[in-house]
């Protein structure tokens, strides 16, 4: 095996070329660790970026003021009737109260500024506390009320590398909401509103109630219709279908269906349930109907994975002492199968948590204040209340959309948390 | 009674039923007729079968009563209505329709009530009442009629537990079926308004103009009063920010896969592969915001100091194309990679080992034997990535632009197919207006065009998987 002297000696032309392939495949294993160091960091970038934004909307400031429970300023003249306490005027004994802490005050822009400082829902505040005890009327008392979102803005960036976002705010404004800072009158509390409230053009009194119990009501329907009709179309697949056409037509439909884009949906909705059948719009019920078709795909194919896990053995050992099919499926299948069946139904509904397209079809983006108290009250969704809110100017919306957006994501990681202790914790292999 | 007390008594009556039925097969098989081997099925078959005959005919006819007792009772109320108020137009009589309504439900007493209508409202309430009271009459009486008719059939030598499998076996290819039903009812959802659309607008004007601008004017003499609706820009737009997407989530999608599979250790594998997938569990809407709240000024700022450093006279929009496109290349980065790392993980071993035995390194492996081998799967990968770029909706509403401008550059401000059906569709809106249809027409380009897109990336798919099984 001596080489010819003529043509080269092929372990010279390897070892010449030797640093520059190692080098290449160096460089290749670089765009591979570059490519999931990108992917990682987007991640890490989204979610810092939201926390950063999000975490200031769970407090809330309140400001301290002297107010002089007057009745008369409240027009109340019979204390025994609730009529008379619920129709108070509060929000007038507040702005009395601003006078009072400013008197330097006296035009009237100033004083409108001036009343801007609580919010224009300050006032429930009030009531409340004179109908937990209306034996504070005529007194004068020191009371925390709501903060405008103005100020709530101002006081929490004040510390910011930026300095204080002033926004529309006058330099008499600033010195007033100083002079009750020094003063110690300024409180920063944990923003129960936000879990307690529903929407509201007030960004200090806005919450997700509301978003949540709507999510949690379309939910409850889409889990009701789409998991036992998925379970069915999987058994049928797997257990009955022949081999055919007509089963490969269902399985064609099934699959394109997983992959038809979201707002699709959101047009069958709005065509058949709203158009055709006349149902109301914006109610969770059909928010569910159309999630569910959305989902149903994703259930049936998990579905038959879990049921094709099932060995056939148990099908065989069943049918041997006698079982029907109904029997087999019923007794050893499904419930072999269930935990399988389980994950994929919670991924699916982890996914119809996260949509919103097809809802902002349906009329599920309409402003409503009311927290829905069933499958019929119109409604709308955490997803569909983050774009909402991202679409509204005011500055203190920002903080809270991103605080919506970190509730949405806490549900969607406790749920795929679920699935995946789900599939570890009872899955069973064979 | 309402709605919901008369399905609670339904589902009684099926509880009941069952209860009997499942009693009298018992009384059947007593021990002087020769007990259990007496009776064909089981007991609980008896059960079911009555509790079946009771339960579904009358919850058939509930669902049909109500889904039919909202247009039979509009028509009763025309009819009632004086004759020169029936020959009015379709759209005017829906109105007084609605006026009466709110005026039986005690909503809204207008000024423009006329008698006839406070007395429509008046014997709306009756029919209402007339009509659910025949309804609970009617469904119950046909429940416990077929229980009791099912019950008295109860033989020992009847085959009830063929009935009820039947009945089983046809509830499941009922369900199955609904993925049938669910793109028949897509289909014709989408080509029945657009074909009222293309009798306005023909469908050339449609799909080669190049104006869109779906404002109507209310007045005919009003400037852009004919609305034109030209797609061309919609078109362009969406396709310039699925391919700005593409272009960042196929290279990096496909390296992050050939990474994970070829060289990562499992160790490795099992934590990153998760937490890329977690980009996809991200909703839409949460990138949505990203976008258009951290990314688009971000470019914008970034934009304006670069061009002035350069002394160039650009800038990039605060909705442009760019920004949009980034951040749903970010989302569909785990579409690319898990796909293509299944197909690379499907490349038998016997290829890699042949190509590691002539000496190649592993990356010249990679990408003369793998790459190659498993090169239909990732195309079809790409293929159903590009169909979700295209149909994905909100990351657009929310970050690129209304404005159709009909322009490859992506610093400017694109609008894409799905904005506009968001845009025409919110809020309330009528159903014959060109505006709104347009918005159906072009749910059908969408649907046609990611339909074709999944069917041939998963034929392609499917074709790949077969050469190698």
């Amino acid at each position: 095996m001596t080489p010819s002297p003529k043509t080269p000696n092929t372990m010279d032309v390897v070892n010449k070329n030797l640093a520059k392939r190692y080098r290449k495949e160096k460089m290749f294993r670089f765009y591979g660790i570059a490519s999931i160091s990108f992917g990682l960091l987007c991640l890490l970038f989204l979610f810092t970026d939201i926390i950063g934004k999000g975490h200031s909307a769970f407090f809330q400031t309140y400001v301290k003021l002297p107010v002089v429970m007057s009745a008369d300023a409240l027009g109340i003249t019979d204390v025994n009737d609730p009529h008379q306490i619920a129709g108070g005027n509060y929000q007038g004994v507040l702005k009395q109260a601003l006078r009072e802490r400013f008197p330097e005050v006296t035009d009237r822009r100033g004083k409108r500024a001036l009343y801007g400082i609580v919010s224009n829902g300050a006032g429930y505040e009030l009531r409340a506390l004179v109908e937990n005890n209306p034996d504070i009327l005529n007194t004068s008392l020191d009371v925390w009320v709501l903060a405008d979102d103005d100020i709530d803005t101002y006081v929490k960036s004040r510390s910011s590398r930026e300095g204080a976002y002033t926004g529309r705010f006058t330099e008499q404004q600033i010195s007033w909401i100083e002079s009750l800072i020094e003063s110690g009158n300024v409180e920063e509390r944990f923003n129960t509103t936000f879990f307690t409230a529903g929407d509201s053009r007030e960004p200090e009194q806005a919450g997700i109630r509301g978003a949540m119990m709507g999510s949690l009501f379309t939910l409850l329907v889409t889990l009701a219709l789409s998991f036992p009709i998925g379970v069915a179309a999987a058994v049928y697949l797997e257990e009955y279908a022949k081999k055919n056409k007509f089963t490969d037509f269902i399985e064609v439909n099934i699959n394109n269906l997983a992959a038809v884009p979201s707002i699709i949906f959101g047009l069958l909705g709005l065509a058949i349930f709203i158009n055709f059948f006349e149902m109301p719009r914006s109610i969770p019920l059909v928010g569910g109907f159309v999630l569910t078709l959305m989902t149903l795909p994703t259930i049936i194919i998990s579905s038959r994975a879990a049921i094709k896990a099932v060995p056939p053995s148990i099908r065989e050992a069943a049918m041997g002492i006698g079982a029907s099919k109904m029997q087999v499926i019923l007794h050893h299948v499904l419930p072999l199968a269930m935990p399988g069946m389980l994950t994929g139904a919670i991924i699916g509904m982890a996914q119809a948590l996260g949509e919103t397209a097809p809802l902002l079809m349906i009329g599920m983006v309409a402003f409503i204040v009311d927290v829905p108290s069933g499958i019929t009250d119109p409604s709308t969704v955490l997803p569909v209340q983050i774009f909402l809110w991202a679409d509204s100017p005011e500055r203190a919306f920002v903080e809270r959309t991103s605080a919506a957006i970190m509730v949405l994501l806490g549900f969607l990681v406790v749920m795929n948390a679920l699935a995946v202790w789900l599939r570890k914790r009872l899955e069973r292999r064979w | 009674m309402n709605t919901s007390t008369l399905l609670v008594t339904i589902i009684i009556l099926i509880a009941v039923a069952y209860i009997l039925g499942r009693g009298r097969s018992l009384v059947l098989a007593d021990a002087s007729k020769g007990g259990f081997r007496n009776l064909n099925s089981l007991p609980f078959y008896y059960g079911t079968l009555t509790a079946l005959w009771c339960g579904i005919p009358s919850l058939i006819l509930v669902g049909v009563w109500l889904i039919m007792d909202g247009s039979i009772i509009d028509q009763l109320l025309i009819k009632s209505f004086p004759a020169e108020v029936t020959t009015l137009p379709p759209s005017e009589l829906g109105l007084i329709l609605n006026t009466v309504k709110n005026i039986a439900a005690g909503n809204m007493v207008g000024s423009d009530t006329q008698p006839y209508m406070t007395q429509a409202a008046q014997s709306l309430k009756n029919i209402n009442q007339t009509s659910q009271m025949a309804m609970t009459v009617l469904a119950i009486s046909v429940g416990i009629l077929l229980a009791a008719f099912s019950w008295w059939r109860i033989r020992p030598e009847q085959k009830a537990r063929l009935q009820v499998e039947g009945a089983f076996k046809f509830f499941l290819l009922a369900c199955s079926c609904l993925a049938i039903l669910t793109t028949i009812g897509i289909v014709f959802s989408v080509i029945f308004e657009s074909i009222k659309f293309f009798k306005t607008v023909p469908i050339t004007d449609f799909l080669f103009g190049l104006q869109w601008s779906p404002q109507m004017a209310i007045r005919a003499d009003q400037v852009g009063s004919s609305g034109a609706f030209g797609a061309i820009p919609l078109f362009v737009g969406t396709l310039l920010i699925s391919f700005i997407a593409l272009v960042l989530a196929v290279p990096v999608g496909l390296m992050s896969a050939i990474y994970l599979s070829e060289y990562a250790s499992p160790r490795v594998r099992t934590y990153v592969k998760p937490l890329i997938e977690m980009l996809a569990g991200i909703p839409t809407v949460v990138y949505g915001f990203f976008a258009a709240l951290t990314i688009a000024p971000l470019l914008r700022d970034g934009g304006a100091w670069t061009f002035e450093f350069l002394g160039l006279q650009m800038s990039i929009s605060s909705e442009s194309a760019l920004a949009a496109g980034l951040v749903m290349g970010v989302m569909i980065i785990p579409f690319v990679s898990s796909l293509s790392d299944d197909v690379i993980s499907a490349v038998p071993q016997s290829l890699r080992d042949g190509s590691l035995g002539l000496g190649a390194t592993k990356s010249e492996t990679i990408k003369q034997v793998v790459i190659p081998a498993a090169l239909p799967g990732i195309v079809g990968g790409v293929l159903l990535a590009a169909s979700r770029a295209i149909g994905e909706t909100m990351i657009v509403v929310m970050a690129a632009g209304l404005a159709a401008n009909l322009t490859a550059n992506p610093l400017e401000s694109v609008t894409t197919v799905t904005v506009q059906i968001v845009t025409l569709l919110v809020g309330d809106q009528e159903f014959d207006s060109p505006k709104t249809l347009s918005a159906f027409a072009l749910g059908l380009m969408l649907f046609t065009v990611t339909l074709a897109l999944n069917y041939f990336a998963l034929h392609v798919v499917r074709k790949y998987r077969e050469q190698y099984e």
